[in-house]
């Protein structure tokens, strides 16, 4: 049996059309590849090809924001293999997380990794908006930047509220209760709320019913919170995101100047 | 076992193939040899040293993605999501407590009603979170850690976050139990501890017992609290000495104001007094039993 020719039968690869379509540039560790390992790479050039040296320092940045987006694509990626196995209607929701227990191979595993995932992603977004205000990193040329990241801290609350209710057990219900009934406290618009007798609102048509599609908390609301929590808000989260993350992009990371 | 290290003999000088000119070089010597750093200087200026993203920056980010999956992953296996019993609208759990990153709005409930607590406060907050890159004009410490330089914006960051925020969360989570009484840890929560409320509102502490002085009365203090709040902080921005810590404004207080602008001051002082509010409620509660400070058909504050 003839030798192979590793060599060859690599360049042969390297060197077809297939190959040269997909990779432009070469492993070889030259500034010109580092560079292009960043700005030919639709993924990596969220980042700038260089950066200040400060800015790749932990102790500046915490890594905070990185970690609030990567705990972010954890839920969007166990979240996807929880929806294959949930249905969002009362009879089923509660039985479903049984059988993600007991039934679903890994599926206490993902369920378990969607929750903390999402508990640590409000923690890091905590953090995160802790350190860019110890550094100042919200002023000029960035103040936008920190408006979109408090929408963006805004929407994390959201999404992991409204993930709080699919469970449909004692606890998701009664804590998205008390937290929804603020919405009956508003002033004007919730019957509940001062002055809620001068447009007519009640306890069927007010704000907490926007919230729960009814008077009270019901299949109506699990379906309305489901449909949020896997489609309207992390559509919003992503767009804002790619926001943020343009804006850091074009100002640079903050630093003594 | 083919080497692919050290085959230099190897190398083949292609020409540039589809890649629209892109010189592409051999994949030779991809071997474990060391990255180093080559700093890369801004042309013409001593303006801080630039790295390179590629590997420098990817590959903090890849490992501390690595530790932060395996640490998750980890945590998932040993500790399992909470599920309780199927849900019953008929059961009330006593406590009920809203999720916990919302346990300092439902603490603020010991102290406001439900729609400043829950949803004007909350409604301030991030309206004044939103508004802080505007409403600070000290261009200092911009892009490093400083106290020194930011010590009132800190400060007022620390008493809204840390304290009024943070420490609510951890005394909603672990310190309130059956009927929102105050449990410590470890002290059986039992539901049928009764606390007597002996609150009342501050007219009536104060002898009024007409409602429409009273509802003047409150609208009074509250307008004076406004009032002086301002003129307090009016006064001792105005008197910070030149070469304060406040070093970007040589002049002083005076420069601070007019720099800051009437408009600026006039939203600042509202936020920090209102939040201000938050404490002096509190403490009126807990020291002096107060519930309302003003009364109205319409509105308790």
């Amino acid at each position: 049996m003839a030798k192979l020719d590793w060599n060859e039968i690599k360049r042969q690869i390297t060197d077809s059309q297939a190959w040269q379509s997909m990779f432009r540039h070469g492993y070889e560790d030259t500034p010109r590849n580092r560079i292009l390992m960043v700005s030919g790479n639709v993924w990596l050039h969220l980042h700038p090809s260089k950066v200040q040296k400060h800015t790749v320092r932990l102790r500046f940045t915490w890594c905070m924001g990185g970690i609030t987006f990567l705990l972010f694509l954890v839920t969007v990626i166990t979240g996807i293999y929880l929806m294959f196995y949930y249905r969002p209607t009362a009879e089923y929701a509660y039985a479903d997380m049984k059988y993600l227990e007991f039934d679903m191979p890994f599926g206490m595993l993902m369920r378990n990794m969607h929750r903390w995932a999402a508990h640590g992603m409000v923690i890091a977004v905590w953090l995160h908006m802790f350190r860019v205000f110890m550094t100042g990193s919200y002023k000029p040329p960035r103040e936008f930047n920190w408006v979109v990241g408090v929408i963006l801290l805004v929407l994390t609350l959201l999404l992991s509220f409204t993930g709080y209710l699919l469970p449909w057990d004692q606890l998701s219900i009664w804590a998205v209760t008390v937290g929804s009934n603020m919405a009956r406290a508003t002033p004007l618009l919730g019957h509940g709320g001062p002055f809620h007798e001068v447009l007519g609102v009640n306890p069927v048509y007010d704000a907490r019913a926007f919230i729960f599609g009814g008077a009270e908390i019901g299949p109506h609301t699990l379906l309305r919170f489901y449909i949020l929590h896997c489609i309207f808000f992390p559509l919003l989260a992503s767009l804002f995101m790619a926001v943020h993350f343009w804006r850091i992009r074009r100002d640079g990371m903050s630093g003594p100047l | 076992m083919a080497s692919q290290e050290g085959n230099g003999s190897g190398i083949v000088m292609r020409a540039a193939g589809a890649a629209g000119g892109a010189a592409r070089t051999p994949a030779v010597a991809v071997g474990p040899s060391k990255r180093t750093e080559v700093p890369i200087k801004k042309a013409g200026s001593g303006i801080e040293e630039k790295l390179h993203t590629w590997p420098f920056l990817v590959r903090s980010e890849f490992m501390m993605s690595i530790v932060i999956i395996i640490v998750l992953t980890i945590w998932s296996l040993m500790l399992n999501a909470p599920l309780e019993q199927p849900s019953n609208p008929t059961r009330t759990p006593n406590p009920s407590k809203a999720p916990w990153y919302f346990l300092g709005l439902q603490e603020m409930l010991v102290f406001f009603d439900p729609w400043y607590a829950g949803v004007v406060l909350p409604s301030f907050i991030i309206v004044g979170l939103m508004l802080i890159p505007y409403l600070d004009i000290n261009p200092k410490g911009n892009g490093y850690f400083t106290l020194r330089e930011r010590w009132f914006e800190i400060m007022s960051f620390f008493l809204g976050f840390h304290i009024l925020w943070v420490s609510f969360i951890i005394i909603g989570t672990f310190f309130r139990g059956p009927g929102w009484n105050w449990f410590w840890p470890g002290q059986v929560w039992d539901p049928h501890l009764v606390e007597a409320l002996t609150n009342v509102d501050l007219p009536y502490m104060m002898g009024i017992r007409d409602y429409t002085t009273a509802a003047i009365f409150g609208l009074v203090m509250i307008g004076g609290y406004f009032v002086v709040g301002y003129v307090v902080l009016y006064f001792w921005i105005r008197s910070r000495p030149a070469g304060d810590r406040w070093s970007a404004f040589p002049g002083g207080g005076p420069e601070i104001l007019q720099k800051w602008g009437p408009v600026r001051f006039g939203i600042t002082g509202f936020l920090l007094i209102a939040m201000a509010g938050v404490f002096i409620k509190m403490a009126l509660r807990h020291a002096l039993n107060i519930k309302y400070i003003l009364v109205t058909p319409w509105i308790n504050i």
